[in-house]
């Protein structure tokens, strides 16, 4: 196996991963992204005496952004070429297990504090919180990867459904309920209105996607260091150069000079809502109570509908677990998707594909029952 | 996956809060399938994302030119420009073009640029490779012109003109040719300033010698640029004009003429009016024979009925002594008045109601009932409305004097035109509205029994 930048940043999150640093993927490659780590111009870097020409152009010259599935591949990939042994436990307290992780994640995506209850119960429910299920071993027969992130997100896809249903009707009449009683009682603490979260995420959501596709496009792939094939190209490629930066030159002066916008330090959080911005209202501290209901002594929640996202796993030999076609689904399912998949920059199918997976965990009956055509599954989440 | 869909639009009778129907499709949605379809596209490779990045700034600089937006055109233009250093070299051949176009469109807009910006840029475009030099020598020197810039204009052209770099193709003959000619228009330019400065000079006058000699170099350097590019097939009017004005200035008619029929009826020409035009009035100084300029104007007429030279063609078809003639004088007045723009021409209307009155008395009733029938469903309407009547009566009196007989002779007394403006009471056109009833009551074609 050949080294190479994309397995080079696949190393790195091996090392990562072994110290239990607070990074996902996800983020890492975010950064790598964002230009905090050098990976499109990491040549740039070296030395004054390394010269690189010839096979170094293909490994150097790099016109991707690493992208989240393949990376995974080539963790696993690396892993297994180095023989590595079992990476140590993920605990409760450790970044990476899925009650933290979803705590971070239902803060930046403005959620009530009061869903991580609901979140900790699936994740106890489906087993994915046990430190057998979360440590990285790459010997194993079944080599056990965990893609610590998109789990996360994906328990709190599926506790988003337990709660709203997500089918474009019931959420919506919750929230009415949610809003008369907040219009009544201004003084309580008010209860979580879908529809308005819906509105201030999507306004949120769609300004980020719009800057980060616009500077996508700005992107300047060719650094300073042309890279060339051989000697014979070099003095083209020196030359194209030459007349890039000249002509680049022309239309830099056309442009405003923008005030310095300092680069923006590395963060690990890409929304921040606080309680006192008017303008960007803060969920965190709503209260769930419009859509539990008291029964006995727990709670339960008022809907107790569910649908899957996939009814019947793929067993052949293709590639995938199970299709994603979004006209298929709800357009608030569709909405809770492109939000997580645009935060963690993968692509909706990929979600998709978890959320299946750890429903097929948590209605493990219902799975196995595969010649019963039984209508909707009532379960009652319990406080 | 067939229970999939039966599951979720079955009516649940359980459920008390609204029926979830979400729509399934048949569609499957294969994310890996999709990619290797994409692949196919660009020949197995995966669209790498600096070419994803390229056509979005693309579609960005593009969207920005439409707004106007110079400075956010500017901005992306900066990053786009890298796509001349792309690994696909079809992108890369094909970028200076794309770059020059966008590029001159911002220069030329952006409240910051000059042209000394413009001219570095369209200098330094010009040497990216070699299929665009003529293109972008020609298109500097229109950006020249356009500024006033007539010496440095003439300087790219010259330097255009002597670029010799492999093979031409076709195209870039074409190219070759332009550039002359534009060379040739600006030496015409210079040349017509000296016509006027000499024109102002006494015969006598020791300069004129000199000044006259000057301008005869010039124009035999016009026409030599000039005439290459008025062979090849094309719509050429500015230098067409300006060629036959010097020709005719130095007396050689015959070539004029020559030039003239040439651009006017060679079959590989496009069709232009403009063509018969120059052709019609350069007859005319020559004062050819009326049926010369009969024959040229009748094609005149074909392509452009409504052209404002129609007039005098029907004055010329009326003073003919053919029969022939006089009739399509009458289809060539019918047809100036078909189009809305002409619906307020008074010597059109004119004309029309005296020659209609001619037409009847001459007993030519079927060439008017030719005329009409084509015309009697939409023309009443279209001239001769109620709104019309009160209209034209308000804003010119001769004019709805004159349709009302018009429409008199066509449509009989009882028309709503005729029968409002004849109910006016006007003491100056009194007499004529007198005469007006008289003939429409002698000559209408409704008396006729039609």
């Amino acid at each position: 196996m050949k080294m190479s930048v994309p397995r080079t940043l696949a190393f790195c999150y091996l090392s990562l991963l072994w110290q239990r640093e607070t990074i996902t993927l996800s983020d890492l490659l975010r950064f790598v992204e964002e230009e905090h780590i050098p990976y499109i111009h990491a040549f740039q870097h070296f030395p004054e005496e390394m010269k690189l020409y010839g096979r170094d152009k293909g490994i150097f010259a790099i016109e991707c952004w690493p992208n989240y599935e393949v990376i995974f591949k080539k963790i696993i990939e690396v892993a297994t070429f180095l023989d590595l042994p079992r990476f140590p436990d993920i605990t409760e307290n450790c970044y990476l297990h899925p009650n933290i992780l979803c705590m971070k994640y239902l803060m930046e995506v403005n959620l009530p504090d009061e869903m991580h209850n609901l979140t900790c119960l699936v994740v106890k429910a489906t087993g994915i919180g046990e430190v057998d299920f979360l440590r990285f071993d790459p010997i194993a027969k079944k080599a056990k990867t965990v893609k610590y992130d998109v789990q996360a997100v994906a328990v709190i896809v599926v506790a988003l459904k337990l709660l709203f249903l997500l089918d474009d009707n019931l959420e919506w009449s919750l929230s009415n309920i949610a809003e008369k009683y907040n219009k009544k009682n201004k003084e309580d603490k008010p209860w979580f209105d879908f529809r308005k979260w819906y509105q201030v995420m999507k306004k949120a959501i769609d300004e980020k996607k719009q800057k980060w596709e616009e500077a996508r496009a700005k992107f300047l792939w060719k650094g300073e260091k042309p890279l060339y094939y051989s000697a014979i190209d070099r003095p083209v490629v020196y030359k194209r150069r030459e007349m890039v930066v000249s002509l680049q030159k022309q239309f830099s002066t056309l442009v405003d000079s923008a005030p310095n916008i300092e680069k923006k330090k590395p963060s690990s959080f890409q929304f921040n809502w606080t309680e006192e911005d008017s303008e960007r209202p803060c969920f965190h501290s709503h209260s769930l109570q419009g859509v539990l209901q008291q029964k006995g002594q727990s709670l339960r929640t008022k809907n107790s509908l569910y649908w899957l996202s996939t009814q019947k796993f793929c067993k052949s030999h293709c590639k995938h677990v199970t299709t994603y076609e979004e006209s298929n689904f709800s357009l608030s399912y569709q909405f809770i998707l492109n939000l997580f998949s645009f935060l963690l920059r993968i692509k909706t199918s990929f979600l998709h594909e978890e959320v299946s997976l750890i429903e097929k965990r948590l209605f493990k009956a219902k799975y196995n029952k595969t010649n019963k055509k039984s209508s909707r599954s009532r379960k009652a989440r319990k406080y | 996956m067939t229970d999939f869909s039966e599951e979720l639009v079955r009516p649940t009778t359980e459920d008390e809060q609204g029926e979830p129907s979400v729509r399934s499709g048949s569609g499957m949605c294969f994310p890996w399938l999709q990619n290797h379809i994409e692949s196919i596209a660009s020949g197995g490779k995966q669209e790498k994302d600096f070419a994803q990045t390229t056509s979005a700034c693309l579609s960005f600089i593009q969207e920005a030119l439409l707004k106007h937006q110079w400075q956010r055109a500017a901005e992306y233009m900066h990053s786009f420009l890298q796509i001349l250093e792309d690994t696909d070299s079809n992108k890369r051949q094909g970028a200076p073009e794309i770059i020059w176009r966008l590029g001159s469109e911002i220069l030329y807009y952006h409240p910051k640029s000059s042209v000394e910006t413009f001219n570095t840029f369209a200098d330094r475009m010009k040497n990216i490779g070699i299929t665009n030099y003529l293109k972008i020598s020609l298109q500097h020197a229109l950006y020249l012109l356009h500024h006033g810039l007539l010496e440095d204009a003439n300087r790219i052209l010259t330097q255009a003109e002597t670029w010799r770099y492999g093979e031409k193709s076709s195209s870039q003959e074409v190219l070759v040719n332009l550039i002359q000619a534009y060379k040739g228009l600006l030496q015409y330019y210079s040349w017509s300033k000296k016509k006027m400065e000499l024109s102002q000079l006494d015969k006598d006058d020791y300069a004129y010698n000199t000044a006259s000699q000057n301008m005869l170099n010039h124009s035999w350097k016009t026409s030599v640029n000039l005439c290459t590019l008025i062979q090849i097939p094309g719509v050429w009017d500015p230098f067409v004009k300006s060629y036959v004005e010097m020709l005719e200035f130095y007396g050689d008619r015959d070539g004029a003429r020559e030039v003239l029929n040439n651009y006017a009826y060679d079959e590989k020409f496009p069709s232009n009016p403009n063509a018969h035009v120059y052709l019609y009035n350069f007859l005319k100084r020559e004062k050819a024979p009326r049926e010369k300029l009969i024959s040229v104007l009748k094609i005149l007429y074909q392509i452009v009925p409504s052209h404002k030279l129609m007039l005098e063609f029907h004055r010329l078809l009326r003073k003919s002594d053919k029969q022939e003639h006089h009739k399509l004088g009458l289809e060539v007045l019918f047809g100036i008045l078909d189009f809305a723009g002409c619906t307020k021409n008074i010597t059109a209307w004119k004309y029309l109601a005296k020659y209609l009155k001619q037409t009847l008395m001459g007993s030519h009733l079927a060439w008017v009932q030719e005329e009409w029938n084509s015309r009697k469903s939409w023309w009443p309407s279209f001239h001769f409305s109620h709104f019309w009547a009160k209209r034209n009566w308000k804003d010119d009196k001769t004019l709805a004097c004159e349709k009302a007989l018009v429409a008199g002779l066509l449509l009989g007394k009882g028309c709503k035109y005729f029968r409002y403006v004849s109910k006016q009471d006007h003491q100056v056109l009194k007499k004529k509205m007198k005469q007006m009833k008289k003939s429409v009551k002698k000559y209408s074609i409704v008396n006729s029994g039609l």
